[in-house]
C-alpha cells in the first residue's frame, strides 16, 4: 500500500475546496443543466414557457443532413488545424532547441500569437486575405480570381484554418520544447556520433521520447479546434460563403442567438460536449497509460 | 469633537437630502437600440434632446451594436427581468417580439398616458408591418426605409441611356453596354441583400413570400419561393453574374456595394433609402449619381414596397412613472420638427403622412443632397398594401433570410439549379416555421 496524507478533519477540506466548487457549480454545472434541460424541451426564448418534447431535438438534429455535413466539416476542420499546427510548432521547436544562432530570441517570439485573441486575430486576418485589398489579395492582380475566398468555400475554409493553426503554434511550441529540453543531451549526442543527421535524431530519437507530449498535445488540439472556432468564424467568414466555414459550434451559436432555436442549439451543444468528454477520456484513460517511454 | 464630528455629518446629511430630492423626482429609463458609428451618434443627440426638453424624466439611451445583438441582449435582460423600458427591433424579429407576451402595445400605452395621437396618419404600408392582423398598432414605427436602386448618371450618360431605367431589362442592357464601354463593374451584388433582391422584389411584383398573406393569416403559413416569379428573377441573377455584369462585392471581398459605388467602382447598386445619406458622405467628388424606386420585371403591375429598418416596443415589467416617460418620449418622437430632424440627419424617412407633407411643402426634397429620398415614400405608398405587401409574419425570420443568402451564393457561385435551389430553401424555411410554431405551440397570432 502507497502511503498517503489525509485529513483527519472531515469539514477542513470541503472549505478548502469549496471556492472553487461554487465556481465550478456557478459556471459550468449551472449552464450545463439548463442546456440538458433546454434540450429536452422546446423553450420559448423570451422565457414563457416550454413543452417537454423528450428525443425530440435530438432525433430533428441528427436527421437533418445538413448537420451531418457540419459534423464532418468540424471534424476536418478540426484535424488538420492540429496537424498543421502541431507539425510546424514541432518543426520551429526542434530548430529552436538546437543551438543555432539567436535561438534565445526565437524561444520567446514564437510564442507570441497565443497571446492574441481570436477575434483580434480574425480582424487582422480578415484584411490580410481580403481579395480585392489584402495583402493576399496582390495575387490576384496576376492571376485576377484566384484567390476569392468570399465565393470559394474551400479557400474560405482553408483561410480561417490556417490561421486557427497560427494562434495555436505558440502554445504547441512551448510545450514542445519544454519536452524536447527534458531529453539528455547525451542521447542526441550519442546518436550525432554515430553518424546520424538531426532530421533523423529527430525521427528516431526525439519524437518517440517527446511521445506523451506529441499526445498531450493531440488532444488538447483537437478539443481546442472542436470549441474555440467561434471568434475567428466570427469576425471572418460568418459562417458562409454558403454556409462553407460553419462549424459545429458556430452553428450552435447562430441557432441559439441569431435564430433563437435555444432548444435545437442546446441539443447540439450536448452533442458537442460529449464529443469533446470523450476525447477527454481517451486522453485520460487511453494516452496516459500507454504512451510512455521506458 | 465627536459633536463637532456629528454635526459635520449631520450637515452633510441634510445637504445630500436636499442635493438629491430634485434627482428623485427625475425618472430614470432605458432605451437599447441596434445602430452604431454615426447613426447612434444621431440617437444620443435625440435622447439628449428629449431631455433637455423636459425636467421629469431621463433617458438612458445604450447602442448595443447592430440589431441581431439588441435583440439578443433584450431577450437576455428580459430574462433576468433587467430589461430596458425601450428597445428598438428589426422588421425581421416582428413576430419573435409578438408572441413573446413581452410588450405593451403602444396604443393602449399612448392612450393609458393621456395622449391622443392620430394613428391613421401614419403609413399604411408602414403601420401594417408592425400591427396585429385586425390593424392594431403593436409598436412605434421608428427608423423606417425602403430598397432603392442607385445609379451612376455619367455612366448612363456614357451609354446613352436618357433618365433611368425602370425595368430589369432595361438594367440589363445598359449593365451590358456599360461592360462593353470598358466600366468592369456595373452593377454590385452582395447575396446578403436577401431584403432587397428577394423580398422587395417579391412585394412590388405582388408575389407572395409565404402563404397565408406572408404569414398574417396565422402561423402554418408555407414558403413560397420556388413557386413565383422569384424563380425567373434568380436565374436571370445568376445570368448576369456570370456575364460578369453583377459583380460580387461584399464586407468578404473587402468593399462593400454601397462603398463600391461611392468609390466609383460600380455604376448601379441597390440598397436602403437609409444609405443615401452616407452615399452623399462617401461619394468621390467627381461622382454624379442618382436614386430610383427599384424596377420592374417587365410586363408586371408595380405594388407598394414593404417597409424595412426597425420600430420601437415597450417592454412589460416597469413601473407606471418609466412608462410615462416612454409615452412622453414617443409623443416627442412623433412632433414634426423631430421626425424632420430626423429624417434629415439620417437618410429615414417620415412615418406619417403630415410628416412627409411638411418636408415636401418646406422643400426638402427639392435639391440635393436631399433630393430623391422622397421616391422612398413613392415605392412605399404605390398602391394601397395587398394581402402580399403589408409585411412578413413569420417565426424566426433571421434564420430565413440567412438560408436565402446561402441559397443564393449556392446558386451565384457553385452553380447550383436555381429551381432545385430554392424547393430546397422553402423546405428548409417550413422547417425553422414548424419548429417556431411547435415552440408557440399554445399561442394565437394577434
Amino acid at each position: 500500500m502507497e502511503r498517503r496524507a489525509f485529513y483527519r478533519n472531515g469539514t477542513l477540506p470541503w472549505l478548502l475546496i469549496g471556492p472553487q466548487l461554487l465556481l465550478v457549480l456557478v459556471f459550468f454545472y449551472w449552464p450545463t443543466s439548463q442546456a440538458l434541460y433546454w434540450a429536452f424541451t422546446l423553450e420559448q426564448p423570451w422565457g414563457g414557457g416550454n413543452t417537454w418534447v423528450g428525443w425530440d431535438n435530438f432525433a430533428a438534429i441528427f436527421r437533418d443532413s445538413e448537420y451531418w455535413t457540419v459534423v464532418g466539416r468540424s471534424t476536418f476542420y478540426a484535424t488538420v488545424t492540429t496537424l498543421l499546427s502541431m507539425a510546424v510548432a514541432l518543426t520551429l521547436a526542434v530548430f529552436a532547441d538546437r543551438a543555432l544562432k539567436g535561438t534565445k530570441l526565437f524561444q520567446s517570439v514564437y510564442v507570441w500569437p497565443y497571446a492574441i485573441a481570436a477575434p483580434a486575430a480574425g480582424v487582422a486576418f480578415r484584411f490580410i486575405f481580403a481579395p480585392e485589398s489584402g495583402l493576399i489579395g496582390a495575387i490576384n492582380q496576376m492571376w485576377p480570381g484566384i484567390w476569392n475566398p468570399a465565393i470559394n468555400g474551400w479557400q474560405a475554409l482553408g483561410m480561417v484554418i490556417v490561421c486557427h493553426a497560427w494562434l495555436g503554434i505558440g502554445y504547441n511550441f512551448i510545450f514542445f520544447l519544454a519536452a524536447l529540453q527534458m531529453i539528455p543531451k547525451s542521447l542526441s549526442e550519442a546518436g550525432a556520433m554515430d553518424g546520424a543527421r538531426p532530421f533523423r535524431r529527430m525521427l528516431d530519437l526525439q519524437l518517440p521520447l517527446i511521445a506523451p507530449t506529441v499526445f498531450f498535445l493531440l488532444i488538447m488540439n483537437l478539443i481546442s479546434s472542436f470549441t474555440d472556432s467561434f471568434g475567428l468564424i466570427d469576425t471572418m467568414t460568418e459562417g458562409g460563403p454558403f454556409g462553407s466555414t460553419e462549424v459545429m459550434v458556430y452553428k450552435i451559436y447562430f441557432d441559439g442567438f441569431k435564430g433563437f432555436d435555444y432548444s435545437g442549439a442546446a441539443a447540439q451543444s450536448i452533442v458537442l460536449m460529449l464529443l469533446v468528454i470523450a476525447l477527454t477520456i481517451i486522453q485520460f484513460t487511453w494516452v496516459e497509460k500507454r504512451v510512455h517511454y521506458h | 469633537m465627536t459633536r463637532n464630528w456629528l454635526l459635520g455629518a449631520a450637515s452633510s446629511l441634510t445637504v445630500l437630502a436636499l442635493a438629491s430630492v430634485p434627482a428623485m423626482a427625475q425618472t430614470k429609463f432605458d432605451f437599447w437600440y441596434g445602430l452604431s458609428g454615426d447613426l447612434s451618434d444621431r440617437i444620443q443627440e435625440m435622447c439628449e434632446d428629449f431631455n433637455a426638453s423636459q425636467s421629469d424624466y431621463e433617458i438612458v439611451c445604450t447602442s448595443q451594436n447592430d440589431y441581431d445583438t439588441n435583440l439578443q441582449n433584450t431577450i437576455a435582460a428580459f430574462r433576468a427581468n433587467k430589461q430596458p423600458t425601450i428597445s428598438q427591433i428589426f422588421d425581421a424579429g416582428t413576430l419573435d417580439l409578438m408572441l413573446s407576451q413581452a410588450y405593451l402595445p403602444i396604443k393602449d400605452l399612448m392612450s393609458q398616458n393621456g395622449y391622443d395621437i392620430d394613428w391613421s396618419n401614419y403609413f399604411s404600408g408602414i403601420a401594417s408591418y408592425y400591427s396585429t392582423s385586425k390593424g392594431e398598432l403593436l409598436s412605434m414605427p421608428f427608423n423606417s426605409s425602403t430598397a432603392m436602386i442607385y445609379y451612376n448618371t455619367d455612366a448612363l450618360a456614357k451609354v446613352g441611356f436618357e433618365g433611368l431605367p425602370t425595368t430589369w431589362t432595361q438594367v440589363e442592357d445598359v449593365a451590358r453596354k456599360m461592360k462593353a464601354a470598358g466600366y468592369e463593374c456595373p452593377v454590385a451584388f452582395d447575396a446578403a441583400g436577401v431584403w432587397q433582391w428577394y423580398e422587395q422584389f417579391s412585394a412590388i411584383h405582388n408575389q407572395p413570400i409565404a402563404t397565408l398573406g406572408n404569414g398574417f393569416g396565422g402561423l402554418d403559413a408555407e414558403m413560397a419561393a420556388s413557386k413565383g416569379l422569384f424563380v425567373d428573377q434568380l436565374t436571370w441573377i445568376k445570368k448576369m453574374y456570370d456575364e460578369g455584369l453583377f459583380i460580387n462585392k461584399s464586407k468578404e471581398t473587402g468593399e462593400t456595394e454601397l462603398d463600391s459605388f461611392a468609390n466609383g467602382h460600380c455604376q448601379v447598386f441597390s440598397g436602403s433609402v437609409a444609405g443615401h445619406g452616407s452615399v452623399t458622405a462617401k461619394a468621390i467628388p467627381e461622382l454624379h449619381w442618382d436614386v430610383a424606386m427599384l424596377p420592374m420585371m417587365e410586363g408586371h403591375e408595380r405594388t407598394n414596397s414593404l417597409v424595412g429598418g426597425a420600430s420601437l416596443w415597450t417592454l412589460k415589467g416597469k413601473t407606471e412613472e418609466e412608462y410615462k416617460g416612454a409615452a412622453a418620449f414617443f409623443n416627442f418622437l412623433a412632433t414634426p420638427k423631430q421626425a424632420e430632424w430626423w429624417s434629415t440627419v439620417t437618410g429615414y424617412i417620415p412615418v406619417t403622412n403630415t410628416g412627409f407633407e411638411a418636408m415636401k411643402a418646406n422643400g426638402f426634397y427639392d435639391a440635393a443632397p436631399y433630393k430623391g429620398r422622397e421616391k422612398a415614400i413613392e415605392s412605399l405608398t404605390f398602391t394601397p398594401p395587398t394581402e402580399n405587401t403589408r409585411g412578413i409574419r413569420l417565426g424566426n425570420y433571421a434564420s430565413i433570410r440567412a438560408e436565402m443568402v446561402k441559397t443564393i451564393q449556392d446558386v451565384l457561385f457553385n452553380n447550383k439549379p436555381v429551381k432545385e435551389s430554392l424547393e430546397a430553401f422553402d423546405a428548409k424555411g417550413n422547417e425553422i416555421l414548424r419548429r417556431f410554431q411547435a415552440t408557440y405551440k399554445d399561442a394565437q397570432l394577434p
